[in-house]
């Protein structure tokens, strides 16, 4: 009879053989609730480990004493798809020696699967684990729903540890990464605040400019002839994209449309719409709040995916490949429609692709959704603080006072037109934007390269500087 | 209990700017700003908030600005309401 719980995270990190140089993983669906992260790191600083690599798919505000362990030396590089809060903003301005590897969410299970990127340790956030050492992401004080990110590293990592707070003794029905993949299992207090789970505010935004934003997306997906019956729909969280999910359920239900898949990170409102019958299923590599979380538990049709079928190039199909629409933000867009989600303009790291390149390499129709003008910044710039997403993948720019086509679907301007949506070129948004913010000044940057950004596909497409 | 002899007008909303007039030592106005939009639109910012004294006639104040993002109609606009107030005050 084989027992995998070790007493405490002390032992666990002994018994894994943690040391020096080691890559380290770890997956981000406890969000801004996470305590997994942070505890293994205070242990292994504890035990005086150095040099380590992490693997991260994504770093949280609530991963500010990263900082400290990067300053003495028990973490060395960073790999991650997103990063946000003083992380983001310590090393933006060169907190760490060698540049963070940017990757998206299709790009890092690529990387692992290929073994450009070889994990050491694992380290699994269990909301629940039965005796097996099998892992539940729906079940426990900490429930998270899917699980989908942690699945390459369960299945790669030479050694994977799962730490729960919520041992349970019978078996689990439902399963999100078999006890074959799990070395050992550790019980810590809380592995996460669900509080810190959901993404933002999940009510409906009442921002009169992404209203506006949400009606002209509305009116450029039902122009463009892809919305019938088995449409498959990815949106974000943002207030724009949300409230365009909600006007385009009512387009669906007036022309009595069934959807195919709705995919990405999963929100109250995409359960609602599976749940009223509007589409057949949902793809879940994370859940956004707690219904869908409840939703991932108790509806058949809500299926958790890995990060690997959601958007790994590396398979045989993914499902962003089968994308008609993707709503998706950005940062800036440029006039050749490269986008921006890593940085702000004043060149500080405030998130990564995530999913943003792999989803709009799949759509048959990518939509960005921004307003004209933030904060007096016009969204529209000559060219990019940093690329993202490359602008050949990108094929319409929805703002409060206008909508671009990306010249290379002259067949979408068409339907566009054709349907009397006002349409202009990306220059003349640009230049529209101008006129009413003035000409912002040049932001410099010093020679110190803090990140670079790599394609889905594994080219690296660019780097990020260090601001003045 | 209000300050009695600074005005102020505008909000710390994004897209909106706070300005605070206050008295001043006399001479040139001073004028302080903090704005999301520094490196872009600082000198712009400070020459739509000196413009607006001039074209008020009021010198001789401390001004105070916490900037948001705001659109220089919108600088103006709170410029001049804190002048208004600022004259009244001190009227």
């Amino acid at each position: 009879m084989r027992d995998k719980l070790l007493p405490d995270m002390a032992t666990a990190l002994r018994e894994a053989g943690l040391a020096d140089g080691m890559t380290i993983s770890f997956h981000h669906h406890m969000r801004n609730g996470d305590h997994v992260l942070n505890a293994v790191l205070a242990e292994a600083a504890k035990q005086g480990v150095k040099n380590l690599t992490l693997l991260s798919s994504s770093i949280f505000p609530v991963h500010a004493p990263l900082i400290e362990h990067i300053k003495n030396g028990v973490v060395t590089e960073l790999d991650t798809n997103y990063m946000s809060g003083p992380v983001a903003a310590a090393v933006s301005r060169g907190l760490l020696e060698k540049p963070v590897m940017f990757r998206s969410h299709g790009g890092r299970p690529r990387a692992i699967r290929e073994g450009s990127r070889v994990i050491d340790i694992a380290f699994v956030a269990a909301p629940t684990v039965d005796p097996m050492g099998n892992i539940s992401g729906s079940l426990g004080p900490a429930a998270c729903g899917s699980l989908g990110y942690a699945v390459p590293d369960a299945e790669c990592a030479k050694t994977v540890i799962a730490v729960t707070d919520n041992l349970i003794d019978t078996t689990l029905e439902s399963v999100s990464i078999p006890h074959d993949r799990v070395t050992h299992v550790v019980k810590m207090d809380s592995i996460g605040d669900p509080k810190g789970i959901v993404s933002g505010s999940t009510s409906m935004t009442r921002d009169p400019v992404a209203l506006a934003i949400a009606r002209k997306a509305q009116a450029a997906i039902r122009a463009s002839g892809l919305l019938k019956d088995g449409f498959n729909f990815q949106t974000g969280a943002g207030g724009a994209s949300l409230a365009t999910a909600q006007y385009l359920r009512e387009d669906m239900i007036r022309m009595k449309l069934k959807g195919g898949f709705l995919l990405g990170g999963i929100t109250k409102y995409l359960v609602d719409m599976l749940e009223e019958g509007l589409f057949d299923s949902i793809y879940d590599v994370q859940c956004f709040d707690l219904a869908a979380v409840e939703s991932i538990r108790k509806n058949a049709a809500h299926h958790e995916i890995s990060a690997d079928t959601y958007a790994s190039p590396r398979q045989k199909s993914c499902c962003v490949d089968f994308l008609d629409t993707v709503l998706l933000g950005a940062s800036e867009i440029d006039v050749n429609f490269n986008v921006n989600v890593h940085t702000d303009s004043n060149g500080m790291i405030i998130g990564g692709s995530g999913g943003h390149n792999d989803a709009a390499a799949g759509a048959a129709m990518t939509i960005i959704v921004a307003p004209l003008i933030r904060a007096r910044l016009p969204i529209v710039v000559d060219r990019c603080t940093t690329i993202t997403t490359p602008g050949n993948t990108v094929d319409v720019l929805v703002t409060e006072r206008g909508i671009a086509v990306n010249p290379a679907r002259p067949d979408l301007a068409d339907r566009f037109r054709d349907a009397k949506l006002d349409v202009y070129s990306i220059e003349e948004l640009r230049a529209m934007a101008l006129k009413i913010a003035g000409e912002p000044r040049k932001v410099e940057f010093t020679d110190r390269i803090v990140g670079t950004v790599e394609y889905r596909d594994g080219t690296i497409i660019d780097s990020l500087r260090a601001p003045a | 209990m209000g300050n009695t002899t600074q005005a102020s007008a505008g909000t710390l909303e994004s897209n909106d700017i706070l300005v605070v007039i206050a008295p001043g030592n006399g001479g040139e106005a001073t004028v302080s700003v903090e704005s999301i939009v520094m490196k872009q639109f600082g000198p712009a910012i400070i020459a739509t908030i000196q413009a607006s004294l001039a074209e008020h006639g009021l010198g001789g104040v401390t001004v105070t600005a916490q900037d948001k993002g705001a659109l220089d109609c919108t600088i103006k606009a709170r410029m001049e309401a804190a002048i208004l107030r600022y004259k009244e005050l001190h009227s």
